[in-house]
């Protein structure tokens, strides 16, 4: 059945009132029965929750074939804690049938393809894939086909219980002897805990792994004891490198300035553009760099951003500090400032994914957000964009915050240069739909601006400020001449990915790549 | 023209190709690239059409792309075969097979 991005869902997946997805807040309204989790009641008093090793805290959590694990990515590409989990499961337990839901899955878990490669790990549910998850899941290796979700999806689905997880497993920078958790404190600090706090609360069992046990209480708690079973000390819960980078630098690449240049213009032409306006960034280059010429502007009007949220990192915490944002409200943290800023510098405070981005709950951050500029892989002529797959068609990315936040805003902006290499960004018809064309208002390249036509009034604004726009169809042509029009990829019939929209309907699939060789015609 | 000896030409840095070529009986082609699934017919058939423009019948070629351009993958395969019979030095043939 198609959908309204275009896109042909096999009809054998909508099964248990799953349908395809339908257009933006197509959900609204509509009620739904939380989940809840089956726990155990630890009411004679308990001096420490302390247990000797990992295996021994799955023992007691009833960890059995068929379970599925939660994991949160705030340790990012440093992360042990997965690994040492899956592997004290299978090797010491010899647990089988295990399902994988992770806010997130880099090449820091490599070694859990090989466990999907043995056919031991069975299903993933997560955000990010990957490294050499990307890679086998791609080719067919997991048993079922994996379930793509935004970081607002994730928290919809476990409310709605649409995943129930078993163990959630809190990676803690800092523990108390009964699992009162803090991202802050420790060895490795990765700053906010916001993605794990859904899963504490949701999980029939929560198992809290430190390297750095604190005196009672830890507090203000990210995870709190009230949810913790068991509480185990490892040597080290990740690379401190890969956690946190030293500082997010704003990029000197030229094209990237001027990128972000343009963005700033765009945002300054419009109605929202006034004191007290929000505003979320992502990392990338030209994304956060459009924060230093936005600056300009704010200051040129005297005017101060109200709040912004997102995954935070230096040049934000900044502008907190010299009083040119109001609040920043935090899920996630990329680099040592934010980390070391959070619950210190004040206004600067930390949210849970439910809260960040959540499209079934009463009033997520993101549904109040102005400007959103986001980075896309690709980006068609319909405005759909895919950050999920590559052009070759393997998948190597993550919704992350993408779909939610260009949902939730009033305007969104995707700054991509035209052409990586030989591919071209801006194309006819993306891999993959991650986030549907009617959630994204406009693309900045280095070869032009063009707004989506769904958007008249902000043609009209970036008209009365002199920017000039183009057709995205124009950008694409442009693209195509400079590296050529690129065949279409060859797929066979089998699923190896759904990716589902924020409201939990099916927004594409992703298919087997069927690889062109030199001898075939 | 006649592959004499082995020769290559370009780098394997990013949105190059490097490109060698062998003596050999009859084209023989083998082909790597990045970009593989969307562009692996056409560097073949810029592969074989450049061959075809500088005469060599007999060659065996192994590309190893990282995302060229055409016109990079071109320049490379007639390096490479200028190379293999010793032609690259001087009096190059601009604007005749070389275009």
């Amino acid at each position: 059945m198609k959908n309204a991005v275009g896109r042909d869902i096999p009809d054998y997946l909508l099964t248990n009132g799953k349908e395809v997805y339908q257009g933006k807040n197509y959900m609204d309204g509509k009620y739904i029965t939380k989940a809840s989790p089956k726990t155990r009641r630890y009411e004679k008093p308990q001096e420490s929750k302390v247990v000797a090793t990992i295996a021994d805290a799955l023992r007691q959590c009833n960890c059995k074939d068929g379970c599925t694990f939660s994991f949160h990515h705030h340790l990012r590409n440093g992360d042990y804690v997965a690994n040492m989990v899956i592997a004290a499961a299978v090797e010491e337990l010899g647990i089988k049938d295990i399902t994988v839901a992770a806010t997130s899955l880099g090449s820091a878990h490599d070694v859990i393809a090989d466990y999907i490669e043995q056919g031991i790990v069975t299903g993933i549910q997560t955000s990010g894939i990957r490294g050499r998850i990307g890679d086998v899941v791609s080719a067919g290796k997991l048993k079922t086909p994996a379930i793509i979700r935004s970081h607002g999806g994730r928290p919809r689905a476990i409310e709605a219980g649409e995943v129930h997880i078993d163990i959630a497993v809190i990676a803690a920078p800092t523990s108390d002897c009964v699992g009162n958790c803090r991202g802050i404190g420790g060895k490795h600090n990765c700053g906010s805990m916001g993605y794990a706090m859904m899963d504490a609360k949701y999980a029939d069992y929560v198992i809290v792994v430190t390297d750095d046990l604190v005196e009672f209480p830890n507090m203000p708690a990210s995870v709190k004891a009230i949810d913790v079973d068991a509480v185990v000390v490892v040597d080290s819960i990740g690379d401190p490198k890969k956690i946190a980078s030293a500082a997010a630098r704003i990029s000197e690449n030229p094209r990237d300035l001027m990128m972000a240049e343009n963005v700033a213009k765009v945002i300054a032409s419009t109605p929202y553009f006034k004191d007290g306006f929000s505003f979320q960034t992502g990392v990338g280059g030209p994304s956060l760099a459009a924060n230093l010429f936005l600056e300009k502007y704010m200051d040129e009007r005297n005017i101060k951003m109200g709040w912004a949220i997102g995954g935070i990192c230096g040049p934000m915490v900044e502008m907190l500090k010299k009083g040119k944002v109001g609040k920043v409200i935090d899920v996630q943290d990329f680099d040592l400032d934010a980390v070391n800023s959070i619950n210190q510098t004040p206004n600067h405070f930390e949210m849970s994914a439910s809260q960040y981005a959540n499209p079934a709950n009463k009033g997520a951050f993101v549904n109040k957000l102005d400007f959103v500029v986001l980075a896309a892989l690709e980006i068609d002529t319909d405005f759909n964009v895919n950050v999920l797959t590559g052009s070759d068609g393997v998948l190597r990315g993550a919704p992350g915050g993408h779909p939610d936040t260009a949902a939730g805003s009033k305007c969104c902006v995707i700054v991509t240069p035209l052409t990586r290499g030989r591919m071209a960004t801006v194309c006819e018809h993306v891999v993959t739909v991650t986030t549907p064309g009617d959630c994204v208002d406009v693309l900045v390249t280095d070869y032009g601006i063009a707004v989506n036509p769904l958007r008249p009034d902000l043609i009209e604004c970036l008209d009365n400020a002199g920017i000039p726009h183009v057709s995205i169809e124009s950008l694409k042509e442009k693209a195509y001449s400079l590296v050529g029009r690129p065949d279409d990829l060859q797929w066979e019939d089998k699923v190896v990915a759904i990716l589902e929209a924020r409201d939990g309907t099916i927004l594409d699939v992703v298919r087997k790549i069927k690889p062109y060789t030199v001898d075939q015609e | 023209m006649e592959i004499r000896k082995p020769a290559s030409a370009g780098t394997l840095e990013s949105s190059d190709a490097m490109v060698t070529v062998e003596p050999g009986t009859g084209i023989e082609l083998s082909l790597t690239s990045s970009v593989m699934n969307q562009y692996g017919r056409q560097i073949k058939k810029t592969v074989l059409e450049t061959l075809e423009r500088l005469d060599v019948k007999d060659a065996k070629v192994t590309v190893v792309d990282k995302g060229a351009l055409d016109c990079t993958i071109k320049a490379r395969v007639e390096c490479a075969v200028f190379r293999s019979c010793d032609k690259s030095e001087n009096n190059i043939d601009w604007g005749g097979v070389i275009r």
